[in-house]
């Protein structure tokens, strides 16, 4: 297996290539952009979070003589209804285009529905009050359960459901197996829980951003932040109704998406007011745009009943997955509905799954999208059934976990897996077989909870490029945004590959016209497919290397070994000895430069499972929750640069314990978020959050030439369930809601909830 | 717009002139006038610590100060905390301890990190989490940091 192959480079820990620069300040990121003559633009945003727009006067506004363009609704090409893969999820162009900027009507509080640019930043903001908006409010909807009563505000009247008749709710669908009505017959025990989840935030620091360009001849460049350069260039091609050959996109660092930075957000607005102003125009979110107006993700209702026998086995389960889709349909459903039930081997399953709009700004992806409301209610009935059946809760999972052959519970067959892997280690790590020790103070309780989590990893296209350098170290450009540090990695395969080391090649992201097509860095494949391009870029530069050397050495280019430390010999010229560096130093007069390139659109991606324990301690006086200690499990695959696997296990097991104990939007009964900020959306400071413990459970993954499977999804699945049945065991009260913050918390404890 | 004032303040060392609005902030001058965008903006309300800077002898989030107020100011950036020996040895343990991912909350962590280093040379977890809970970082859960910044402390006692 791959992962027990000694590597030179891959498994080790270099510092990453970008690091200096995001150390000293050097590195750029899209707001820190500055061109020649560039304007500022802002956007209009609704007060409401449901109405009709009647008018809109924007004379005022374009009479200001610092405004040099004002866009609405009408500026926007009427684009196809038509479908697009962002990589995480799939949208509706039509719909796109209105979430850009409405027409029509207003579906969420936030909503653009005007946008201008001026000569900075403070003239913009003031300049918007000239914009006058006239609204009809309408009454708005916030739950999932309400909207899809019959007598429901409706947000698109044309928006039908299987009778025909308008509904908000866009899809429902059903994965089946087996006859549940019989797996529950034969089970002993039977439990049915109903869960609940807020809205919450990916929360990344740097704020949404976009600069637009554009060129008398109608080349549009664009500047952004985004985890897919070439996916942006697409949605503006397509909303924009501009050839995407006319428009490059240029990747600059960026600060944390999570998934929340692969649609389009100020883009297309740039771009219209740019075309429009003959300007650059630099479009910066605040902090209360982002958290009311950018795709956070679903908030839920979740019923979940399975059954089980006395010695374990689960016989059937039924799970009701009913999401909130934001203003626009695409909630994460279908794939919660797939993660769900994906630890268990169980043969009689149904699942439901409900998208559903209500007026909240359309959700977007949320690192393994949906995996984890639907694992808070799955994992927590069978920590209950556990508990009733009286088995330990590790060695209930280790019963009834999946492993390669077996069928997920919506459809496909498992490949080669490390659930049981993980399991195992986790019943073996330390924390397990620590004693959690109570506390002293009678109004603390402790407990310590375990739950685990799956998440499917995307393939995808990837490009990269090698060029080697008369000095003998090479450049990697690639396609990926380097949201996590996978440059790193890549540039770890290069030098594998070519018995370089780490530092000895340059990794840099091309921009939409530098580079071939790569996929959003979405669903984990970042390292998989763009490490994969990488090796075989490299192994084309080997190649070439080889037919140099022969060409020096005057022999047949069959007899060159390439040895690991870069060194190459001839077999029938014993004593002569060629370096990498000096094949690379000959290269022109050799044949000409030396480069290696290759594209390519991988499968075989290797599903992921993690494991979280964890010990909490409850104020059962006043509901607060404390982590004390946390370890994360992980099937890994192959860790090709260690250090940011356990960041990304790290990374992902704190947003869990901000999801579970601090993290919801709150809104009025108006649709108004009343906490749109990071004082009053409370994400885990370093206060709130243990040290997280690692265990990278290596099972290669066998597709992939280094074993590598995505890492980056799983860790958020099970923290939330873990924490919850942590707290059961502390207090002896199930959670069914999250988040679980003070009030809730001690309302259980009281006997309220 | 109110009127626009001239003022001049010392960053990392360097004179500096600023031509701002008396509304514009510390932030602002730094990033918009003087185009030092090592330091991040991240809410504008003193609530992400991204735009931490030193000014003068305390540290601060620099959305919240006004340009105007920082006249014969000195102020210390990300940019300013490499010296002419290399990193700062907040900066190295960063690195070698892989204490950053997308880095957009780095430069504030070390403006923040190096205040604590010299206030507290040897500060436990505790006091160190505390210090630091201003900073928020999404991306590593803190671990990383937490132990990065230790690294340093250590470092800097051993070069005393």
């Amino acid at each position: 297996m791959a992962a027990d192959k000694k590597y030179r480079v891959v498994g080790t820990r270099p510092i990453r290539h970008d690091g200096v620069d995001k150390v000293t300040g050097e590195a750029r990121y899209g707001a820190d952009i500055h061109l020649p003559g560039m304007l500022h633009g802002k956007a209009l945003r609704s007060p409401h979070a449901h109405a009709r727009v009647l008018k809109i006067d924007t004379s005022k506004a374009e009479a200001h003589p610092d405004v040099k363009a004002v866009i609405t609704g009408v500026d926007l090409p009427q684009v196809a209804d038509k479908v697009q893969d962002l990589g995480e999820m799939v949208v509706n162009l039509k719909d796109e285009s209105n979430r850009v900027l409405a027409t029509g009507k207003v579906l969420y509080e936030g909503h653009p529905v005007a946008a201008l640019a001026a000569a900075d930043p403070h003239t913009a903001e003031e300049a918007l009050k000239l914009i006058e908006v006239e609204y009809e409010p309408l009454p708005p909807v916030l739950d999932v359960r309400k909207a899809i009563e019959p007598d429901a505000p409706l947000l698109n009247p044309n928006q039908g459901a299987a009778d025909g008749k308008p509904s908000n709710l866009a899809r429902h669908f059903r994965h089946e197996r087996g006859n549940i009505e019989r797996g529950f017959a034969e089970a002993d025990e039977v439990i049915e829980r109903e869960f609940i989840t807020s809205m919450i935030h990916q929360g990344y620091i740097e704020l949404q951003n976009g600069t637009a360009h554009i060129t008398p001849d109608g080349r549009l460049t664009i500047w952004c932040s985004s985890q897919g350069a070439f996916s942006i260039r697409d949605q503006v091609a397509n909303i924009c109704s501009i050839p995407l050959s006319m428009i490059k996109v240029v990747p600059m660092e960026i600060g944390g998406g999570f998934g929340g930075k692969t649609g389009v957000y100020l883009e297309p607005l740039a771009a219209l007011l740019a075309k429009k102003s003959r300007k650059p125009v630099k479009m910066t979110m605040t902090r209360a745009e982002v958290l009311t107006a950018t795709g956070p993700t679903s908030g839920s209702y979740i019923k979940c009943k399975m059954g089980a026998k006395k010695d374990g086995t689960l016989t059937a389960a039924h799970v009701e997955l009913f999401y909130e889709a934001g203003a626009f349909p695409g909630s994460p459903v279908g794939a919660a509905s797939g993660t769900c039930l994906a630890p268990f081997k169980l043969d009689n399953v149904r699942i439901d799954g409900y998208d559903i709009v209500v007026n909240k700004p359309r959700t977007g992806a949320y690192r393994a999208p949906g995996a984890t409301n639907a694992a808070f209610a799955t994992e927590g009935v069978v920590s209950e059934l556990a508990h009733q059946i009286g088995m330990d809760p590790i060695l209930f999972r280790q019963k009834n976990a999946v492993q390669q052959g077996d069928r997920r519970a919506d459809g496909p067959l498992f490949s080669k897996i490390g659930h049981i892997e993980t399991l195992d280690a986790t019943a073996e790590s330390p924390h397990w077989n620590e004693p959690l020790e109570p506390s002293s103070d009678p109004a603390k309780k402790r407990g310590r909870g375990v739950a685990s989590g799956f998440w499917f990893n995307g393939a995808g296209a990837a490009t990269a490029s090698i060029s080697v350098f008369a000095d003998g170290t090479v450049s990697l450009i690639e396609g990926s945004a380097d949201i996590g540090g996978h440059r790193a990695s890549c540039a770890m395969i290069a030098a594998e590959v070519l018995g370089l080391n780490a530092e000895d090649v340059k990794p840099q992201v091309g921009d939409t016209d530098s580079i071939g097509y790569t996929s959003v860095t979405g669903g984990s494949s970042a390292t998989h497919k763009t490490g994969w391009a990488t090796h075989e870029a490299a192994l084309k530069v080997k190649a070439e290397v080889v037919n140099r050397a022969a060409k020096m050495l005057e022999v047949d280019p069959d007899e060159i070994e390439y040895h690991e430390d870069a060194t190459i010999t001839a077999a029938s010229k014993p004593d002569a000895k060629l370096t990498f560096a000096q094949v690379a130093a000959r290269a022109n007069s050799t044949g000409g430069p030396i480069v290696g390139e290759a594209g390519l659109s991988t499968g075989g991606a290797g599903n992921a499972f993690g494991t979280t324990i964890v010990d909490v301690e409850v104020d059962i006086e006043t509901g607060k929750v404390d982590i004390l200690r946390c370890t994360m499990v992980q099937d890994v695959g192959k860790a090709i640069h260690p250090s940011y696997v356990e960041g990304q296990m790290q990374g992902g097991a704190v947003q869990g314990i901000g999801w579970a104990l601090s993290e919801e939007y709150v809104y009025s009964d108006e649709g108004r978020l009343l906490n749109a900020s990071l004082l009053d959306y409370r994400m885990p400071t370093m206060l709130d959050a243990p040290l997280i413990e690692t265990i990278m459970v290596e099972v290669a993954n066998p597709a992939h030439p280094y074993g590598v499977r995505g890492v980056g999804e799983v860790p958020i699945v099970p923290p939330v369930a873990a924490i919850a049945e942590a707290i059961y065991n502390a207090t002896g009260v199930r959670m069914y809601e999250a988040p679980m913050n003070p009030a809730y918390v001690l309302s259980r404890i009281q006997g309220k909830a | 717009m109110a009127e626009k004032r001239h003022v001049q303040f010392t960053v990392n060392g360097d004179k500096a002139d600023v031509y701002c609005a008396p509304r514009e902030s510390l932030l602002e001058a730094l990033r918009d006038h003087l185009y030092l965008t090592g330091t991040k903006e991240g809410c504008n309300n003193g609530n992400c610590g991204a735009c931490t800077v030193q000014l003068n002898d305390r540290i601060v989030d620099s959305c919240l100060v006004l340009a105007v107020e920082c006249e014969g100011d000195e102020v210390l950036t990300v940019e300013g905390l490499a010296d002419e020996n290399g990193l700062h040895p907040v900066q190295q343990a960063f690195l070698e301890h892989a204490a950053l991912q997308c880095g957009v909350c780095t430069p504030g962590f070390l403006v923040a990190s190096k205040a604590l280093l010299d206030a507290n040379p040897t500060p436990t977890e505790h006091e160190l989490r505390y210090f630091l809970a201003g900073n928020l970082c999404r991306c590593t859960g803190y671990d990383k940091i937490v132990r990065a910044v230790m690294a340093a402390a250590q470092t800097m006692q051993e070069n005393e």
